[in-house]
């Protein structure tokens, strides 16, 4: 039953699961995923091209426009069996198909907010609400930044009462943690509530 | 370089962008100096990597798919060019397609064709992640990831 690989050690391969952190330009993506990560985050590039058109040979390549998407993200190991990645969606928006592939498959996201531009944090919201992706909203305390009050973000922000949302501080390791495990108890239960009943 | 033989050097020169670069030409420069401007992009252009490729030849790569060496050793024979190396060099211990682009800096469309070749030529086994579906009833997973972020 179990079809886990393993390595040529005998080790088995670890199984990869990620949770998705998504929120405003400079909000603080890339620091709770450096706080959290075993790693400094690294950086990953997609490639941009009109896929519709298709390539056959290099011929014609050169003429392709190419735009590159940056994604930061970093890596938490789990008991060797499991390893946790942190993705950091691409600042601009206008990129919604990436934001599908680092979605499909997570087990939730977390939106970062910041008060002084709460606003930023509207399209990651919308985005996750629309595809039935558990996520919670976590804000980011900047020092000197004025301190809403929760229920004043929750009712700005009109999200679905079960959406828990948190303070933290990015550069706070513990703080990051309690984020995180608090997404992924809502993913679980969220989850659990969704489960098709087998006729 | 990553030509390999059956490539000839007029293939990379046309990969090149038609368009000079602004204003880098400096008196009794050589011609070539202008491309190593950081806005001519990288000297060999991914494409040319995969050989203009931009689907795996086997298996579809997620980002998070796990990948490890097999061990086979990488003969000559299999006429694997030195990015296909550089990557079972890295994939000694187990690593994310998303980490191996990163390491090696690479976008990921690229890094999942020479990811396609390995597959098929036994060098290296994946490991997927699981389906949304899956996830859904597998609570051990979640409380796994609970428990792993509190001992952090």
């Amino acid at each position: 039953m179990d079809s886990r690989r393993f390595d040529r050690r005998g080790r088995r391969l670890p199984k990869a699961t990620k949770i998705v952190v998504a929120g405003g330009f400079g909000v603080g993506k890339t620091t709770l995923v450096g706080t959290v990560s075993e790693t400094k985050p690294l950086r990953t590039e997609e490639l941009l091209t009109d896929k519709s058109v298709g390539v056959d040979d290099v011929e014609g390549v050169e003429a392709k426009s190419t735009t590159t998407v940056a994604m930061d993200f970093g890596r938490i190991t789990i008991k060797d069996e499991f390893v946790l990645y942190l993705f950091g969606t691409p600042g601009q928006e206008r990129f919604w198909f990436m934001w599908d592939e680092i979605t499909l498959g997570a087990l939730g996201a977390v939106v970062l907010a910041d008060t002084r531009r709460l606003a930023d944090c509207f399209p990651a919201v919308d985005y996750f609400e629309r595809r039935g992706t558990p996520f919670i909203v976590a804000v980011n305390c900047f020092e000197g930044a004025r301190r809403f009050q929760l229920d004043e973000v929750e009712m700005a922000l009109n999200l679905g009462e079960q959406v828990p949302i948190v303070l933290c501080d990015a550069r706070d390791k513990e703080s990051c943690k309690d984020v995180l495990v608090t997404l992924v108890r809502h993913a679980m239960k969220t989850r659990r509530e969704k489960r098709p009943v087998e006729v | 370089m990553t030509m390999s033989d059956s490539q000839e050097p007029e293939d990379v020169s046309r990969d090149l962008p038609d368009a000079e670069p602004e204003g880098v030409i400096v008196d009794g420069e050589e011609s070539h100096e202008r491309w190593l401007d950081e806005q001519a992009g990288p000297l060999v252009r991914p494409y040319v990597m995969t050989r203009g490729r931009t689907e795996p030849v086997r298996g579809t790569f997620d980002l998070i798919t796990m990948v490890v060496a097999t061990g086979l050793p990488a003969a000559p024979e299999l006429g694997l060019d030195p990015e296909h190396q550089a990557v079972v060099r890295l994939c000694e211990e187990p690593m994310s397609v998303a980490e191996i682009a990163g390491h090696l800096n690479l976008p990921t469309v690229t890094v999942r064709v020479l990811l396609g070749d390995l597959l098929a030529k036994g060098l290296i086994t994946v490991e997927d992640p699981q389906t949304e579906a899956e996830l859904a009833d597998d609570d051990d997973l979640y409380l796994a990831v609970i428990d792993g972020l509190k001992a952090l």
